[in-house]
């Protein structure tokens, strides 16, 4: 059992109590809502006649089904609109912070909780979406909750849980050019499969991580989930605090001093003691790309597809099925591969820096005949940085769309879908059959520049080329 | 409304296959709604379009059935309560496999539908018998912790941690109660939390 590591210390400062069954009742620091998996959860509460505990604790925003093209009110599909109606009602009716369209502070959940300095070390965060591992990156224990466990945390500001175990995952060394935090945690999941982390929460450490920026640390923990763990953290350190520093809501003059050194007291002890440990090489990380229907079904950009026999054999079924849907075939290169449309954003990779390095790649070139690119911000405050710098300009000078804020064509619940079995190159997080909106759909997940060459040159190529 | 469940005994569906995500047990487009209840029909729906019939949840001797009986890591993916709840509408009362996603176990154990594991050869074994006798009932017991076949010899042992094990057979599943009944208690860990006085997060 794991003993002195930052999970140790903040479930123990967190824990209540023990519950009659032997669960753990567990605080929850800081609840954040959107407008999916949130108004059954309100429902539910009006059916048992509760109230919301803490409200000021919960803070909400809309993401998953904003268009991002025409978002004039009521919005043209109508269960969009009857969503949003809702959620504005329940914040309206609960007394929680809704930060709106056109807000400024608007954008995906993942996103907008770091930028505005909620998302801080030491917190237990729980929200509605399996993607909030992401905030593991400050030194929070960030997870994903179901719906009447959102419930239970409007109504409690706690949730029963089990306790999880604790892997150290630790990549040592410099990331060679062309290879990006999304490579890291693709490589990861692909080594160690995608229910690998069931049961455990990810402690990410060593050099390579210590050298991230917070936006790259949010995209390695973001995909926790994708190799089974439902959280995964990085300690805090002075590049979490330097990012923190004059944030919105961190904390100000003599609290920033008591922050720090609390701050400093729940990183993981010298000698923790963790339930396993992994190691990895930075430099042994190649530019990775998904070729299947799971995330953990990823190849380096110069590997061919895997034939079964390559494949642990609890690992050929999945394959087959993956070559069958995705139409790809053992020994065939990944490299060349053909693509419809290129999609920059998500949670996993839409915030300012991921653009950035897209648009490098963007710059004064043109997206191929007849492939869709387009580029949808993270939150409105990354599509105002990004506009400051001119980086939509880059993307429309060479084809991209560039769109409002949300989540997009990660999940497909706005207007933004493949058709078909159009296939695109993909800088979200999941590539599952059906995900970006056609059943048919096909998707290849990888960073955010690799995405950007894709659709310059209309199939998978290699970035490394355009940056040696 | 909440009530003891230890033993879940009825006919079973067997669906093989690893690493099916919660996006493939319910599509996003069903989530678009603000309640659960239109969830029944989009189960399985694009897998089931692409079997023409043939998906168990559509094979006639299966309709009825309500203990769920998958491979490793069912429910991995998205945190979407959509999944078990589609589920639930189905008539899954109870899912036994290799392994479970770590959210949707959660999920399932928070509105009541018991999810166990079992070794490999347990579930190869518990999918061949269902197959061959699709109409016969099988059993978990949650007190004895073991799956079997009712009026046969099957019998195996099955997996659930002990928490969710006590929390099923003492009837406090739906933990809510519980948990808003210790206000006190959370106020008092709130108030030792630095955090909570450094950030006033209604000021906005």
């Amino acid at each position: 059992m794991s003993k002195g590591t930052l999970f140790d210390k903040v479930w123990d400062l967190h824990t209540v109590g023990t519950l009659p069954s032997g669960l753990t009742q567990l605080f929850i620091g800081l609840h954040l809502i959107h407008e999916v998996t949130s108004p059954q959860a309100f429902a539910m509460l009006r059916e048992r006649g509760l109230k919301v505990l803490f409200p000021e604790r919960t803070i909400a925003t809309v993401d998953h089904i904003v268009p991002t093209e025409n978002q004039a009110r009521p919005f043209v599909d109508s269960l969009a609109e009857d969503m949003i109606s809702a959620l504005e009602k329940n914040c309206a009716e609960h007394n929680i912070t809704f930060y709106h369209i056109g807000s400024g502070n608007q954008g995906i959940v993942h996103v907008i909780a770091p930028e505005l300095g909620l998302t801080q070390p030491g917190m237990t965060i729980a929200c509605g979406d399996s993607h909030t591992s992401s905030h593991g990156a400050f030194g929070a224990i960030a997870f994903g909750i179901g719906t009447s466990q959102v419930r239970d945390v409007l109504a409690s500001q706690t949730l029963a849980l089990s306790k999880l175990k604790v892997r150290k995952i630790e990549v040592n060394g410099k990331l060679p050019l062309g290879v990006y935090a999304k490579d890291v945690i693709l490589h990861i999941i692909r080594t160690l499969g995608v229910k690998g982390g069931v049961g455990y929460a990810y402690e990410y450490a060593g050099t390579t991580f210590e050298q991230m920026n917070m936006e790259e640390r949010m995209t390695v923990c973001n995909m926790s989930i994708e190799g089974g763990a439902r959280c995964g953290y990085v300690n805090p350190d002075q590049v979490t605090y330097d990012y923190l520093k004059g944030k919105d809501f961190s904390p100000k003059d003599t609290d920033w001093d008591s922050a720090i050194a609390w701050w400093e007291s729940i990183r993981s002890d010298v000698d923790a003691e963790y339930d396993d440990v992994v190691v990895f090489r930075a430099e042994e990380i190649p530019p990775t790309v998904t070729w299947g229907i799971t995330p953990g079904q990823g190849i380096g950009i110069d590997q061919q597809i895997p034939a079964p026999e390559q494949l642990l054999e609890e690992d050929r079924v999945i394959a087959q099925e993956a070559y069958n849907y995705m139409d790809l075939l053992p020994g065939q290169p990944i490299k060349g591969t053909k693509i419809d449309v290129c999609f920059i954003g998500s949670c996993t990779n839409g915030r300012i820096s991921d653009l950035r390095e897209a648009a490098k790649i963007a710059l004064g070139r043109q997206v191929a005949a007849g492939v869709k690119a387009f580029v949808v911000p993270g939150s409105e405050r990354v599509k105002k940085a990004a506009e400051a710098e001119g980086l939509d300009k880059i993307f429309i000078a060479a084809g991209f769309e560039w769109r409002e804020p949300g989540c997009s064509m990660c999940l497909a619940m706005n207007p933004d879908k493949l058709v078909g079995r159009q296939i695109s190159a993909s800088s979200s997080n999941r590539n599952f059959k059906g995900r970006q909106g056609s059943a048919h759909g096909r998707t290849l997940l990888m960073s955010p520049a690799m995405v950007a060459i894709a659709a310059i040159q209309g199939e998978v190529a290699d970035v490394r080329q355009l940056l040696s | 409304m909440v009530s003891e469940i230890k033993i879940i005994s009825g006919s079973g569906v067997p669906l093989i296959g690893n690493d099916i995500d919660t996006d493939r047990i319910i599509p996003a487009r069903y989530l678009k709604a603000i309640t659960f209840d239109g969830l029944g029909e989009g189960v399985f729906i694009d897998d089931r379009q692409a079997l023409n019939g043939q998906h168990p949840f559509d094979q006639p001797q299966y309709q009825g059935a309500t203990i769920l009986v998958v491979n490793r890591n069912f429910g991995c993916g998205s945190s979407r309560e959509h999944a078990p709840q589609a589920l639930a509408k189905w008539g899954i009362q109870a899912i036994i496999g290799e392994s479970f996603g770590e959210i949707f176990f959660g999920n399932c154990s928070t509105i009541g539908i018991p999810v166990v594991t079992a070794a490999p050869e347990v579930i190869q074994q518990l999918q061949a018998l269902v197959t061959a006798h699709p109409q016969g009932v099988i059993a978990i017991n949650l007190e004895k912790l073991q799956v079997s076949q009712v009026d046969g010899d099957f019998i195996a042992p099955v997996v659930l941690n002990e928490g969710r094990r006590t929390a099923f057979v003492s009837g406090t599943w739906d933990a809510c109660g519980q948990l808003v009944a210790n206000v006190d208690q959370v106020r008092a860990i709130a108030n030792q939390l630095p955090y909570i006085k450094w950030t006033n997060l209604a000021v906005n």
